[in-house]
């Protein structure tokens, strides 16, 4: 049960386009056809008692609370499964049901705990409601057989399971069958004996829950509660804001005391999650008061030195003075920065902003360079707009869902939930994936078709299924003609059509066969509304863009662009990668991705900003890297992004950090980037953020302060005072000028305002004069540039290939409880389910090499060597191994190279030509960096015992 | 800048560009994407190779976008 005021009606609201007039208890109330008399009495101001409803789930109908009666009807009917008819009168208290509802009631609490004062559930609690609002005043029932004793199961982290507590109205098990979609949790044996029990364990941590939280937001009792409201006692007051995990942005209700979070729970209103959320969300928020947060700034004259705490004055003066020394030194161009998709949206205008106008230079760049860069760059060449064209809800009227390169279920787990409730009503799905992820075969989710192609050959998948599309007439030719550009269209499709790309010729290069090539092709060609759903398996290639555009050319040849149920979707990674990239974070675009060297682009912002601007593309990440090797480049301030541990070929990221002469991090802990940093600027977590964030679906929602930044300062404020200290004055006082000021300058965000978001709750951008209130689906009359472009989509081969050294091919990827470089994550109790970073191999690859589950594993590659332990799975295709990079000791990056996207620089993370071995001890690298870590760690805490400046 | 890392770079945009049938266009391509993506470190760095006497390393297709396009990918930093 949460704390947010929200008027359950009881059962889910109903749309038709066919009313229904009756009465309850006299008062007239019309509802669409199909409502629940439970709702339509709530419409009409009127709540029936209940304890196994609510609108959250379809109606159940096993508590019997909600009885009523109906005018020339026999009996008592439940109120939650009984539909309206029109003329229907209905009667929902009367002496026959409070009687009736009392006696339900007393068998209830005769099998209950008496302990309501000390109960944590206590002032929060729908069954101690109940039996008020029914008017219980006694137990008749002598002691006999009950459940009193039962004890609970403590085993997850974050909440228990307590059965003395529970009623068994199955509310739990429905949550995560109809919400979730997991079925991990059932009802045992019959009668009396019925019990709620966690499937495929002996309790709840090793079962098959994912401890999403919808059970213990659907409990109406104590039996399923947070931890943490067990040991804090129930919020006070709820604060809504988004959180900052992945891409899905849910909404979440932040219930506190003072400035205490007590809990996390999903926001029933939110446009992206509808009350529901996942285990990092959720539970995952212990990180913000982590004792090893820095809450002090830090300077130090070289990363051999023991830290020394300063006064913001001071780090700020002295960064400004190092970058304006070293300016002089080597030049405007030496200096740069790189925000975050862990950053606001005004945090990250603001860096681009101070890196434009300030250091006078275009060398901004952002954590989407190696993640999503080459949607921004594939989706505008051929849509024009660098944002996917669907609403999250849009799925729900998709027929055909094609996922390629996404693990939904671990990156994007609210989403996924989503989507598998669409498929269990009957869409049907297609996954194009090196590994067999859960979305291939799972609980009442069984793919059509599970196109298993080796990593590096997306395009020619892709192209192949082009080839089917074009050759067996199923282009939708009137679209087409309507929607294209018709020159470039029959380009493509003379291209496409060339034998080179049919299936037959392309099987050897993806390992797929033709047959099931060509199947899938027509199912997502004629199944109805088809809807393409990609992540980091698409950008993360030699040919990400090149990628991006095969995609969006298949949408268009088949006409699934530009209506409810279709479209192009990328899962963005974090939670801003949309924002950050919107707001200009790239060294060649303003804000709302127009070029630096349009120069009606550029005067308006000069106009507004006060300064003449570079019309010249600056660094890009990796670029940045070479420069500082090089020794061009001299000075980089990094906010909220950790480099060290996320960028490709880590010993050539460290090689050029350590090429810095003055590397600015600002974080919320000494990051694995901040180990070879000359100043830390310390940040805020989001719950100490007032801002937005953007999701994928282009949602604009809130972030707000929950509690003030230990720090003293916001991070948009530091960023102020830096520019302030290099001579460019920011006056802002509040986010929300930040905000207006994006508004002004940013055709997409022109109608976007706090008020106004804080009216809809969320806006989904391009919010104008055009589309006042935002714009769930775009290009619905026509594409963003007009005509839709095909563009030419030529399998290049990766230049990262097997040999006889190298014979297996490394894919990296994302675990459902930790989040990217684990910062947060590692930090929270999360580390119960995924405490290190693992090597997956097929047994047929393990076999061969000696390997055996849990065995120390070599992983050598072309760019370096690290050591992990091997996990046996047959997930994966033979010749082809995973794991995560969440931990910074696994080294999964001193594995992968440098090879990138042709066009955006993206790395190729997911193509890694690697062998591997058994071995006993840890990589060289592995021990370096334990011993380079154990070293900082020791210079930041020789500061720590020191008194501050 | 590294070199080889810029003429692996180029030659990778060099070969999406290949399959324009177009040559002049595939020309005009690889020069347009030069210029509105690469900073001048970068193209400076392209052009000392290319005017160099070792240019052997980029794609022809490249090698003739740099020289037919010089004006527009190195604009006024020239």
């Amino acid at each position: 049960m949460i704390l947010h005021c929200h008027h359950d009606r009881g059962t889910p609201a109903r749309t038709s386009t066919q009313h229904v007039t009756l009465s309850v208890d006299g008062i007239p109330v019309t509802v669409p056809a199909g409502t629940s008399v439970m709702r339509a009495a709530a419409e009409a101001g009127i709540d029936i008692p209940k304890l196994c409803a609510t609108e959250q789930l379809e109606a159940f109908g096993s508590c019997r609370l909600c009885v009523v009666q109906v005018k020339n009807r026999r009996g008592y009917p439940a109120s939650c499964t009984t539909l309206v008819e029109e003329g229907m009168e209905v009667t929902t208290e009367n002496d026959d049901l409070f009687r009736l509802r009392r006696g339900v009631m007393e068998l209830y609490i005769s099998d209950h705990p008496l302990d309501c004062l000390i109960c944590p559930a206590n002032g929060n609690c729908e069954l101690q409601d109940q039996a008020g609002r029914v008017g219980l005043r006694e137990i008749r029932y002598a002691d006999g057989h009950n459940h009193l004793q039962e004890t609970s199961d403590t085993s997850n982290p974050y909440f228990t399971y307590d059965p003395s507590k529970c009623i068994v109205c199955s509310r739990c098990v429905r949550a995560c069958n109809d919400i979730q979609g997991t079925y991990a949790l059932t009802t045992t044996a019959r009668g009396f004996d019925t019990r709620i029990a966690p499937a495929g364990g002996e309790d709840f941590m090793s079962s098959e829950c994912v401890s999403c939280g919808a059970c213990v937001a659907a409990c109406p009792t104590a039996s399923l509660l947070e931890k943490s409201v067990i040991q804090m006692g129930q919020p006070q007051r709820s604060i809504t804001t988004t959180c900052a995990y992945c891409g899905v942005g849910c909404s979440l209700n932040v219930e506190m005391q003072g400035e205490k979070v007590v809990r996390m729970v999903p926001d029933l209103n939110g446009g992206a999650n509808h009350g529901h959320a996942c285990v990092k969300g959720r539970f995952a928020w212990g990180y913000a008061t982590h004792a090893e947060r820095i809450t002090t700034p830090m300077i130090r004259s070289s990363i051999r030195e023991p830290w020394r705490e300063v006064s913001w004055e001071e780090a700020i003066a002295h960064t400004a003075s190092e970058f304006r020394r070293l300016q002089e030194k080597y030049g405007a161009e030496s200096i740069g920065s790189i925000t975050s998709s862990r950053c606001s949206n005004e945090e990250t205008y603001l860096v681009q902003k101070l890196t434009r106008a300030a250091f006078g230079v275009n060398n901004v760049d952002t954590c989407a360079r190696v993640c999503h860069s080459p949607t921004g760059y594939g989706l505008k060449q051929t849509i024009g707009e660098s944002a996917g064209t669907q609403d999250f809800d849009s799925v729900m009227q998709a027929d055909v869902i094609l996922i390629i390169g996404a693990n939904p279920t671990d990156a994007h787990p609210v989403f996924a939930s989503r989507m598998k409730q669409r498929v269990r009503q009957g869409a049907k799905v297609i996954v194009a994936d090196p590994r067999k992820i859960d979305l291939v075969e799972t609980a009442h989710v069984r793919a059509t078709h599970h196109l298993k192609l080796l990593p590096g050959t997306n395009v020619a998948l892709i192209n192949a299924l082009a080839y089917v599309v074009v050759t067996e007439g199923l282009v939708d030719e009137d679209y087409v003609a309507r929607r294209c550009e018709p020159e470039a269209f029959n380009k493509w499709r003379e291209f496409i059509a060339d034998p080179r790309h049919s299936p037959e010729a392309t099987a050897s290069i993806t390992g797929v066969p033709a047959d099931d090539m060509r199947a899938a092709a027509r199912l997502y060609a004629t199944g109805g509304n088809a809807a393409i759903y990609y992540g980091l398996g698409v950008t993360e290639h030699s040919q990400g863009s090149t990628m991006v555009m095969g995609i969006a050319n298949l949408a268009m040849a088949t006409g699934n662009v530009g209506r409810p149920g279709v479209g192009i979707n990328p899962l963005r990674g974090q939670n801003n990668v949309q924002g950050s990239c919107d707001m200009g974070s790239f060294p060649h675009e303003l804000p709302g991705y127009r070029h630096v060297a349009d120069d009606e682009t550029r005067h308006a912002f000069e106009s507004v900003w006060g300064v003449q601007l570079s019309d010249e593309p600056g660094l890009r990440i990796p670029n940045m890297f070479d420069a500082a090797i090089a020794g061009s480049f001299k000075a980089l301030y990094v906010q909220g992004e950790d480099i060290a541990q996320s960028d490709p070929n880590t010993e050539h990221v460290t090689h050029a950090l350590e090429s810095l002469e003055c590397l600015v991090v600002q974080d919320i802990f000494l990051n694995e980037t901040a180990k070879f940093a000359h100043v830390f600027l310390p940040g805020s977590s989001f719950l100490e953020k007032d801002g937005t964030f953007t999701n994928s679906e282009r949602r604009i929602s809130r972030i707000r302060t929950v509690m003030r930044p230990l720090a003293g300062y916001a991070d948009w404020e530091v960023t102020q005072m830096l520019s302030n200290a290099l001579g460019y004055p920011m006056h802002y006082k509040h986010p929300s000028e930040i905000m207006d000021e994006i508004a002004l300058l940013t055709p997409t965000f022109q109608g976007v305002s706090y008020a106004k978001l804080d009216q809809l709750g969320s806006i989904q951008w391009p919010c104008n004069a055009a589309s006042p209130e935002g714009m769930p689906v775009m290009h619905i009359e026509e594409f963003v540039r007009g005509k839709g472009r095909f563009m030419l989509t030529e399998y290049v081969a990766t230049e990262e290939r097997v040999n006889r050294r190298f014979p297996l091919l490394l894919t990296t990827g994302r675990i459902l409880t930790q989040y990217n470089v684990g910062a947060q994550t590692r930090r929270t109790a999360n580390n119960a389910w995924h405490q290190e970073d693992l090597i997956e191999i097929h047994p047929v690859d393990a076999e061969d090499r000696g390997i055996r589950d849990g065995d120390w594993v070599g992983v050598k590659s072309r760019a370096g060597e690290t050591v992990l332990r091997a996990k046996i799975h047959e997930r994966m295709q033979p010749g082809v191994v995973y794991t995560t990079f969440h931990w910074p000791g696994s080294g999964a990056n001193v594995v992968t190279t440098e090879n990138s996207d042709w066009a955006t620089n993206c790395p190729e993370y997911k193509v890694t030509a690697v062998q591997l071995s058994r071995v006993e001890q840890p990589s060289a690298w592995q021990k370096h960096f334990a011993e380079f870590s154990e070293e900082q760690i020791k210079l930041l805490n020789q500061e720590s015992a020191g008194a501050p400046v | 800048m590294n070199i080889d890392h810029l003429i692996h770079m180029a030659n990778q945009i060099g070969a999406y560009f290949e399959t324009e049938p177009d040559r002049a266009l595939a020309s005009a391509g690889i020069a347009e994407h030069l210029a509105r993506f690469w900073e001048k470190r970068m193209r400076r760095s392209l052009y000392a190779y290319l005017d160099s006497a070792q240019d052997g390393a980029l794609a022809p297709l490249v090698r003739e976008a740099l020289t037919q396009h010089r004006d527009q990918v190195l604009g006024k930093i020239q």
